[in-house]
């Protein structure tokens, strides 16, 4: 499912169609938020590396981390570094975000930046200005990626420190501007849904094609003071959670995942739910006490049932009524047409009963080409 | 002090053998929370003192918003260690912030303190002094200086968190964590414990008040290394009781 929020982005964005965006909101129940964010990025990096993403080249705007802290997550990851400067830019927004540092220079207090300070346009001294800041990003990504119809992303390594000094409604326009950029292929972010209040996260929601969220494996543990019996269930949510996933779809349906995740040494590893989970991968009927579902055997079966009036394949072309073209047209289609049953009823004598099918039954849940699914 | 009973804290965190192996905090955010009813400022003497008794090239810059010099030096002077000679051998750079105000907002008080902790670091590093901690004690009074901009607070935090990233600082700030109990979205302690790699929580017991037990201690620390080559984080709960001259540490129940 983690593999499912990586292809999305690299796919990227349709002709005439928003950048897919996703928001990996976390909370101090279960604080690894910054390890997906650091999954992803690492994922997408290495298809851009390979060729198989959309994008050619990647922008970060770090706040909560310096830029050599990624250059040396990276390179721990397998990723290379040293061809960096062609496919990655980091906006620093860590290491001056407020412009204090220029201020004491110029007051003669404190030296120029030392050696970890990034220079040129890749600093940030200014997080408040958020027109500033867009335009720093797409000049960076214009800068891997050049004028043309190639594409980059965007990552932000949280959006909190934005929250922090710019009003929601100025971070979602950055956001929304980035995502209908016609270079920005795909962008995602991170967001510590406790610093801010709710509707934070469902305005970043609404904007977001995905939202994971990532909980802890065990609630009944949190809020209660630590002590020897919930030490060790504490413990556990320290190292180990769920990441709970919507996907919505071009269609306007929504696609709900769960898998379970553990870290160690600063890597995450994905696994599907366990067998003693209350909550396997759901879909949207409702819980009730009579099943609403088919199982395998029963939807063969019915797939064999033969229904009154339909055709039974006696050659001639099988057809679906889509409600724009005639009878008589349906009639003379070649079988080029999508598949469906055209049924007649033959009594040479009293007429005949003519019975075109509005569609099949569509199953809940088709995964034979997931990808396709994965619209705005 | 009782040498086997402080290990559990130190073991907590990732410090042991004090005094032969280098200072492993390096790099990394120390929160310590408490509240009125188990105060913390022994793990702020604690660590000030481990911190001063490992290798000569460490020097910890002490930001007092909470006490007096002599406070503390009559403090440590109970706990073996003699602040006095330290800040004479300029290894405790003491920066008495009692009678501090911000004016206008707090925020150029702040950029001005930030500065000038900036300066003594960089400085130090030049002097190569290797293991740098900053402690502030503590940051609910830095709040009250800068007149309530809990914002600018956590901006100066912020910079001092680059510290850690550039120079290899360790950070050390103690919080009063009731004092925001109120509030439905207490930002400040709640970013706190983003930026923290190691929360240290006092809390009364859950049992109520003790004559032998003052309190107990839990103690997240973030992807420590247990020297078999797994990190992950680890969370360790045990007791303490305070003493004339020191604390001591023990397991859940082992208090006889």
């Amino acid at each position: 499912m983690a593999e499912s929020i990586c292809r999305a982005l690299r796919d990227g964005a349709l002709e005439g169609e928003h950048a897919p965006a996703l928001t990996i909101r976390d909370s101090l129940a279960s604080p690894f938020g910054f390890d997906v964010f650091t999954h992803v990025l690492t994922q997408l990096s290495s298809n851009i590396l390979a060729g198989k993403s959309q994008s050619g080249g990647l922008v970060l705007v770090a706040f909560t981390r310096s830029p050599s802290f990624y250059m040396r997550l990276l390179k721990t990851r397998g990723i290379d570094v040293a061809s960096s400067r062609k496919w990655i830019q980091i906006l620093d927004c860590y290491t001056d975000p407020l412009g204090w540092k220029d201020r004491l220079v110029d007051s003669g207090n404190i030296t120029p930046l030392s050696k970890e300070a990034s220079t040129g346009e890749s600093l940030c001294k200014n997080i408040k200005d958020m027109a500033k800041l867009f335009s720093s990003i797409i000049e960076l990504g214009k800068g891997l990626v050049g004028q043309g119809k190639v594409r980059f992303c965007v990552a932000i390594d949280t959006v909190n420190e934005m929250l922090r000094h710019a009003s929601i409604s100025s971070v979602s326009g950055l956001i929304s501007n980035l995502r209908s950029n016609d270079q920005v292929s795909s962008i995602f972010w991170l967001l510590h849904s406790d610093l801010h209040e709710d509707r934070v996260a469902a305005i970043l929601g609404y904007m977001s094609s995905i939202v994971a969220s990532i909980e802890p494996l065990n609630q009944s543990a949190n809020g209660q003071i630590c002590n020897s019996e919930n030490l060790s269930l504490l413990e556990r949510n320290y190292w180990k959670g769920k990441l709970h996933v919507r996907f919505k779809r071009r269609n306007g349906r929504v696609r709900v995942m769960q898998e379970e995740f553990d870290v160690e040494q600063s890597v995450i590893n994905f696994t599907s739910l366990s067998s003693g989970d209350e909550l396997i991968n759901r879909n949207l009927l409702p819980k009730v006490q009579f099943s609403l579902q088919l199982s395998e055997k029963e939807q063969n079966d019915r797939a064999k049932v033969v229904l009154p009036f339909e055709h039974q394949g006696n050659g001639k072309p099988i057809h679906i009524y889509d409600g724009r073209r005639s009878l008589e047209d349906s009639h003379n289609e070649a079988t080029s047409v999508s598949t469906g049953i055209l049924q007649t009823l033959e009594n040479s004598s009293k007429g005949e009963i003519i019975y075109l099918r509005d569609s099949d039954d569509e199953r809940p849940d088709s995964d034979e080409d997931p990808d396709d699914d994965l619209d705005i | 002090m009782n040498q086997r009973a402080s290990n559990l804290l130190d073991e907590a965190l990732g410090l042991v053998d004090e005094g032969t192996n280098p200072w492993t905090l390096s790099g990394r955010v120390l929160l310590i929370e408490d509240c009125v009813e188990t105060s913390a400022t022994f793990l702020l003497h604690h660590l000030l003192k481990r911190a001063l008794s490992t290798l000569s090239s460490n020097v910890v810059v002490f930001l007092a918003l909470s006490q007096p010099f002599s406070h503390y030096d009559r403090v440590l002077r109970k706990l073996g260690c003699n602040l006095a000679a330290q800040k004479e051998n300029n290894r405790l750079l003491f920066l008495d912030m009692l009678s501090s105000e911000f004016p206008d907002g707090g925020e150029s008080g702040l950029v001005a303190l930030y500065g000038k902790i900036e300066k003594v670091v960089s400085a130090l590093i030049e002097e190569n002094k290797k293991s740098i901690t900053i402690i502030i004690d503590d940051l609910s009074l830095l709040e009250v200086a800068a007149n309530g901009a809990s914002n600018h607070v956590l901006d100066f935090l912020h910079y001092c968190h680059t510290l850690t990233s550039v120079f290899g600082c360790t950070l050390v700030a103690l919080n009063h964590e009731d004092i925001y109990s109120s509030m439905e979205k207490p930002a400040l302690i709640l970013h706190l414990e983003y930026l923290a790699d190691i929360l240290m929580k006092t809390e009364p017991l859950a049992t109520g008040l003790a004559t032998d037990v003052h309190g107990q201690l839990t103690v997240l620390n973030k992807e420590t290394w247990d020297g078999q080559g797994r990190s992950r984080n680890r969370i360790f709960n045990f007791h303490f009781r305070i003493k004339e001259n020191g604390v001591e540490y023990f397991s859940p129940g082992s208090r006889a």
